[in-house]
Formats: structure tokens, C-alpha cells, sequence
């Protein structure tokens, strides 16, 4: 297996849609992100994107970074616009007016999924529109200056939620956005992580092919939010997978598929020491997260061998 | 040219003119007083007589934002609301007018909460003066249909590309039966032809719709949004003009109603215009020399057109539906600034009154006339008052 991935590389386009030259952070995983999610999408889609750190570092008039139709409105309604774009296609196309096999993809963050999008993605998810809502998860408002969402982990320090000294930082565990997708019964979710490039190419792939919602959640690393040094960001998103706290899965339909499996997982400080937003955990608290991060990674599991057995 | 009178709630004569214009796209949430037109419009859908696509969007951010969507891909797209609707869509409206896209939408003008009032007034219209859409007020079912129709023209010619709105006083329009005579399928074909957007989201041809703007270039997008705004009035002429030689029903930006020999004007907006002409009516009858003026363009603000149309007058007695609190009445003050650099100009009272669906008769706006004459020989002119208040 190890000597076929020397060639998996030459499968991916050498075309670029998200173009260089965009303003976003040294060592920015959303950005890679983005680039790696556009080369599997391809030149046949529109992207409605949202206000937040991809829209603000590709976008500054006059000039742009999108080699694709892409279109940027407000913060929440990602989602909206994006089912406005699907409906617009599905009745030009009846009616003779367009004609190209489009597929629609919505971009947001974690704040604008998690926290202020929420109830336009689950409108869009609930009417099952043909599309594809991607999550660029950075686990925090950064494009604002590190606020916390409903997505940052537990123990975090944001200028939100700042450790202090009666305070761990963010008191509150990270908001399940993929399980609250699937609870929409649709067709497909999927984690990812920038790390993993073809795990994640592979599944927007599959996300294309779908016929219906899909969402996609990738962790997105993020050094500028997460005090991490910008050489570091690749092998954070590893580390995020390999210590469970990330995992790498997919649903389609009632089956699940953990994609990336461990043996035995890592613990978790060796991700946490990385990172400044954690440096001030107490033993205890780390622990309290480890035990946590252990029980679902094994509920996660199980699930995922019990569509194994049915098979 | 039209088809015979029938009798027809209003909601539904808007249905109709969608139905005719051959809408793509809709995004429907219900709110009162606005709910019939959706309600129709998935009728027609459902049945077939209508090939869109409906949106049964989860908000009314959501609706107006699906048809920032559906509007940018190219297709005709409509939608409707009112009131708390309005103001949450609020900040998409300054982007459908902000992006070009010519999104036109209904709103079923009702008061804003709190206390909750479904009636109705001018408050969520006057909520979004600023937002940069043409702004059209109809007066019965019979104008909400033409002005409808008219709308899509006006919205999609490619010199103009602003969103509309045509306000329809909820319930008095919405809910009324009245009589109107539709017009022909291929007469509205031949008006309002096929809609193509210039520069629609399709990878065929990418572009990028929404990109931010940083200092030095946001005051001239903002300029260009102005200049098209005020430059749309030659369009909305020029399609009332075509509009009123195929169905014999004229519209101008003001309306006068009797005031050849005026020297008072009583200035109105919406569906209270008609109760005013008979006021107006009864009064002239009775030798007094008083006439009306109905505001129809909101936006734009037809400034010539109103200095042309009150330049007899010697009293302008102003009627607004709606308050700023704690300010002048909104439609007042923009007469006033309006008149103000004139030499020669009317003296203006103003009047606000019938907020939150708090009816005026007849004898109403008689008395409110009668009223604005008396303050106006008192001199009372710096003040405004809210009238028929229970104290």
C-alpha cells in the first residue's frame, strides 16, 4: 500500500481553482483545505460561501482568487443561498436555459455552521436540495480574533473564553455537528482533515456523486487561533486523528465507516502540547478530556463494526 | 387586451400577475397578512399551471437569501412577506440591491411589534427606506397587479437591475375582494419577455458575486448603487407609459386626485388614498377648494414630480402611517426636504395616524383636513401630531 501513495499524487489535477495570491495566514490549513476540496469539485460548480476568514482573505475587490463561480452574501444564510442556486439551475435546466451538470457547494466555518448558520443548513439539509455544505472547522471565531463557537473543544483559551484564574477557557464540550447531520437522515456525512489530502479529495468525490444533501466536516488547523507554530499545522491535523480526538468517518445512509483506525490511539497531550490554547490545562482537566475523547471514540467504533457484522 | 372583471382577493390578483409574468423561482414563509399569495402561488405549482420552483424556506432571512440564490443563476424569482418578516430580512435586502439582482418581492405592509400587531401600517416599510430597492406603493388590488407585472420590467431591464418592492396595505389590499380584470398570457408575454440575466453564476463563464469591498473602492460601488437607484425613474416611466397604452391603466410617481383648483392638498400612500378621494369629494361638493395627492414611487423619491404637483398649493397637509419614533414623520420630513430649497412652497402640517390597522373614515380624513387648515391659520406648523388618540 505504502509505494502505491508515491503515485495517488499524479491522479490529482495540477489545475488550480482556488488561485495563489489570497491573503490568508503562513501555514493556514483552511486555505489547504479549500485548494485540495477544489481540485476534487472540479470547474462544474458554484460555490456560495460565507462571511468568514476564506471569504475575506480570497475576495477584496477588485481582485479574486476563484477560478469557479463563486458567491459570498452574509454570514447565516450560506445554506439559504445555496438552496436558491440548486432550485435557479433545477428550473433553467427544465426550461432549456442551462446546461451544465452543476453541482452546488455551500463553504462555511465553524461559527457559521455551528452557531449562526445553524438553522439555515438544517432548513437546506431538511429539503434535501442537491448539494454539498462543506464545514471548514478552525474550532473558533477567527477570522474576529479567536472567539469561541459552539465548535471549540473543551479546555480551549479564546479572547471569548480565556483561561483565567478561576477559569480552564471554554467550559463547554464541542458541538456534534456531523452526528446533528446525520440525525437529518441524509444521504452523506463525512469528517476530514486536510492531513489525510486524499482521504479528503476521495470523499468530496463520493459527495459529487451524491444525489441529495451532503455535509462535510473538515478540521481545519488553524496556527494564528490555536498558538501553534505555522510549520506545525500538517502534522497537528494528524495528531487530532491519531489521538481520537478528530475522527476520520463517514455515514452513508445508516452505515458507518471509521476510515482511519487505530490500533492504539495516542494521548491526547501529544496534541495538546503543541498548542498554546491548551497549555494551560491541569493534569486533572486533561484526564477528564481523555476520558471523554476514549468513550466516544469507542462508541464511534462500535457503531461503525456493527454495520461490519451486518455485512 | 384584458380579460373580464372578476372579483378576486388581492393576494390572489398578485398570484395571478406572478403566474402570467412566468416566475422561476419562489421562496415562501408564511407571516400575516402576506400568507394568500404563497399560499396560491404553491397552488398553481402544485397543479402544474406554474413551472417553478418553490422554495419552502425555514425563515424569512432564508427566503430572501434562497433568492439572492436563485436570482444570481439567472432565474425570475419572487417572494413575499411583511412586517417582522421584512425587518428579518433586513440586512439580505441591502445585498440582493447591493449584488443587482432583480428579486422582486410583495410586502403586505403591517405594523411592528412590540405589542404584536398583525394590522396594518407603514412601520416595516419605513424600517427599510435606506435598503436600495425601487419602491412602489399600490392602492388596490387592481394597481397591485399592474404594478406587480410592471415590477419584473422594471427590475430586470439590464440599465436598471435593482430589486422591487411593490407595498400592498395588509389586509385593506391583501385580503379585500375586488374587482379586476386580468390580463391575456400572450398580451404580459410580449410586455415582459424572457429573463437573462448579464452575468449569471454558471462555471461556463465564472465570476465572483459578493466580494468585499475595502475603503478604497466601497464609496464608488455605493455611488454607482445611487446613481442606478435615481436613473431607474426613466425606466419606471417609460414602462408605466407601455404598461398604460396596452391596458388602459395609467400610474406616475405622484398622483393627483382634484387638485386643479386646490389650495389645499392632503398627501397620502397606500390603500387610504382611496378612502381620502371620497373625503376629497364630499368636500369640493361642499365648494371647499381642497385636493389630493397620492404618493406612488417610494424609491426613487420623485422629487421633481412632487414640487411639480404641490406648486399651487398653499397648505400641504401630510398623512403618514407610520412614526419615527422620537423624530419627524418619515414621509413628512422627506417631503420637507424635498420642498425646502424651493422659493415659493406650501406650508406643511403633518399628521400621523391609523397605526397598527386603526381605521379612518371618510368623515376621518374630513376632519383631518379640517384640522391641518385650523393649525395651519393658527401658525402650528412645527409640530407633528398623532391624531384619534384616546387620552
Amino acid at each position: 500500500m505504502e509505494s502505491l501513495a508515491i503515485y495517488v499524487p499524479r491522479l490529482v489535477t495540477i489545475k488550480e481553482y482556488f488561485a495563489p495570491g489570497h491573503r490568508a495566514c503562513m501555514g493556514c490549513g483552511e486555505a489547504l483545505a479549500v485548494r485540495l476540496v477544489c481540485k476534487a469539485l472540479g470547474r462544474n460548480i458554484i460555490i456560495a460561501n460565507a462571511t468568514g476568514c476564506m471569504e475575506i482573505v480570497s475576495s477584496p475587490l477588485p481582485s479574486t482568487s476563484w477560478e469557479v463561480p463563486w458567491i459570498h452574501t452574509l454570514f447565516e444564510n450560506t445554506a439559504a443561498v445555496a438552496s436558491g442556486i440548486e432550485a435557479g439551475i433545477k428550473i433553467l435546466t427544465r426550461k432549456g436555459k442551462y446546461n451544465n451538470k452543476t453541482k452546488v457547494v455551500a463553504m462555511a466555518g465553524d461559527g457559521g455552521t455551528a452557531d449562526i448558520g445553524f438553522q439555515a443548513l438544517s432548513g437546506a439539509l431538511e429539503r434535501g436540495h442537491d448539494f454539498i455544505y462543506i464545514c471548514f472547522d478552525n474550532e473558533a471565531y477567527m477570522n474576529t480574533g479567536i472567539q469561541r463557537s459552539s465548535s471549540t473543544p473543551f479546555g480551549a483559551s479564546t479572547t471569548t473564553s480565556p483561561a483565567g484564574k478561576v477559569s480552564i477557557g471554554q467550559t463547554t464540550w464541542k458541538k456534534d455537528l456531523p452526528a446533528i447531520a446525520v440525525a437529518h437522515g441524509i444521504p452523506y456525512v463525512a469528517t476530514a482533515c486536510h492531513s489525510y489530502p486524499f482521504d479528503l479529495m476521495n470523499k468530496i468525490n463520493k459527495a459529487v456523486e451524491v444525489n441529495g444533501p451532503s455535509y462535510i466536516h473538515i478540521l481545519s488547523v488553524c496556527p494564528t487561533g490555536w498558538r501553534l507554530a505555522s510549520d506545525l499545522t500538517i502534522r497537528a491535523g494528524r495528531l487530532a486523528v491519531e489521538t481520537g480526538i478528530f475522527p476520520i468517518y463517514e455515514v452513508e445512509g445508516d452505515r458507518y465507516t471509521l476510515n482511519l483506525d487505530f490500533p492504539k490511539l495516542r494521548p491526547i497531550e501529544d496534541y495538546f502540547k503543541l498548542q498554546g490554547r491548551f497549555r494551560h490545562l491541569s493534569k486533572e482537566t486533561i484526564s477528564q478530556i481523555q476520558e471523554r475523547v476514549a468513550a466516544k471514540y469507542s462508541k464511534l467504533k462500535e457503531r461503525a463494526a456493527r454495520n461490519n457484522y451486518q455485512q | 387586451m384584458t380579460t373580464k372583471r372578476i372579483g378576486m382577493e388581492g393576494s390572489f390578483a398578485i398570484a395571478e400577475a406572478i403566474k402570467l409574468a412566468r416566475v422561476e423561482a419562489i421562496a415562501a414563509y408564511p407571516i400575516t397578512p402576506q400568507t394568500h399569495i404563497v399560499e396560491r402561488l404553491a397552488e398553481f405549482v402544485a397543479n402544474g399551471e406554474l413551472d417553478a420552483e418553490y422554495i419552502p424556506v425555514e425563515s424569512e432571512h432564508s427566503a430572501m437569501s434562497a433568492c439572492l440564490g436563485t436570482s444570481a443563476v439567472g432565474a425570475r424569482t419572487f417572494t413575499a412577506t411583511a412586517s417582522q418578516g421584512l425587518e428579518l430580512m433586513h440586512e439580505v435586502l441591502y445585498v440582493a440591491s447591493g449584488l443587482r439582482l432583480p428579486i422582486v418581492m410583495t410586502v403586505a405592509n403591517r405594523a411592528l411589534s412590540a405589542p404584536l400587531s398583525i394590522w396594518t401600517d407603514h412601520s416595516d416599510a419605513m424600517a427599510i427606506r435606506d435598503c436600495g430597492w425601487i419602491q412602489i406603493f399600490a392602492e388596490n388590488a387592481q394597481q397591485a397587479f399592474d404594478l406587480v407585472l410592471c415590477a419584473f420590467r422594471i427590475a430586470e431591464d439590464l440599465t436598471v437591475l435593482l430589486p422591487t418592492i411593490v407595498h400592498i396595505d395588509g389586509f385593506y389590499i391583501s385580503h379585500t375582494i375586488e374587482s379586476v380584470e386580468l390580463l391575456e398570457q400572450k398580451v404580459v408575454d410580449k410586455f415582459l419577455p424572457e429573463y437573462r440575466h448579464p452575468y449569471p453564476l454558471n462555471p461556463d463563464k465564472p465570476v465572483t458575486m459578493g466580494a468585499f469591498g475595502p475603503p478604497p473602492i466601497y464609496t464608488e460601488t455605493k455611488k454607482a448603487h445611487e446613481v442606478a437607484l435615481r436613473d431607474s425613474k426613466k425606466v419606471i416611466l417609460k414602462v408605466w407609459q407601455e404598461f398604460g397604452k396596452l391596458s388602459g391603466s395609467h400610474y406616475a410617481p405622484v398622483e393627483s386626485y382634484k387638485t386643479e383648483d386646490a389650495d389645499v392638498l392632503l398627501l397620502c400612500m397606500g390603500s387610504f388614498s382611496e378612502t381620502a378621494m371620497m373625503s376629497i369629494d364630499k368636500m369640493q361638493a361642499e365648494g371647499q377648494k381642497v385636493g389630493l395627492i397620492r404618493l406612488r414611487l417610494w424609491r426613487p423619491f420623485p422629487t421633481e414630480e412632487l414640487r411639480q404637483a404641490v406648486s399651487k398649493a398653499q397648505l400641504l397637509i401630510v398623512f403618514d402611517r407610520a412614526l419615527s419614533l422620537g423624530g419627524a414623520p418619515p414621509v413628512c420630513s422627506e417631503i420637507q426636504a424635498a420642498l425646502y430649497p424651493l422659493k415659493t412652497k406650501p406650508k406643511i402640517v403633518s399628521f400621523v395616524g391609523s397605526l397598527g390597522g386603526r381605521e379612518i373614515s371618510i368623515q376621518g380624513f374630513e376632519e383631518l383636513i379640517n384640522n391641518g387648515m385650523n393649525r395651519a391659520k393658527r401658525g402650528k406648523l412645527d409640530e407633528f401630531e398623532i391624531i384619534g388618540v384616546r387620552e
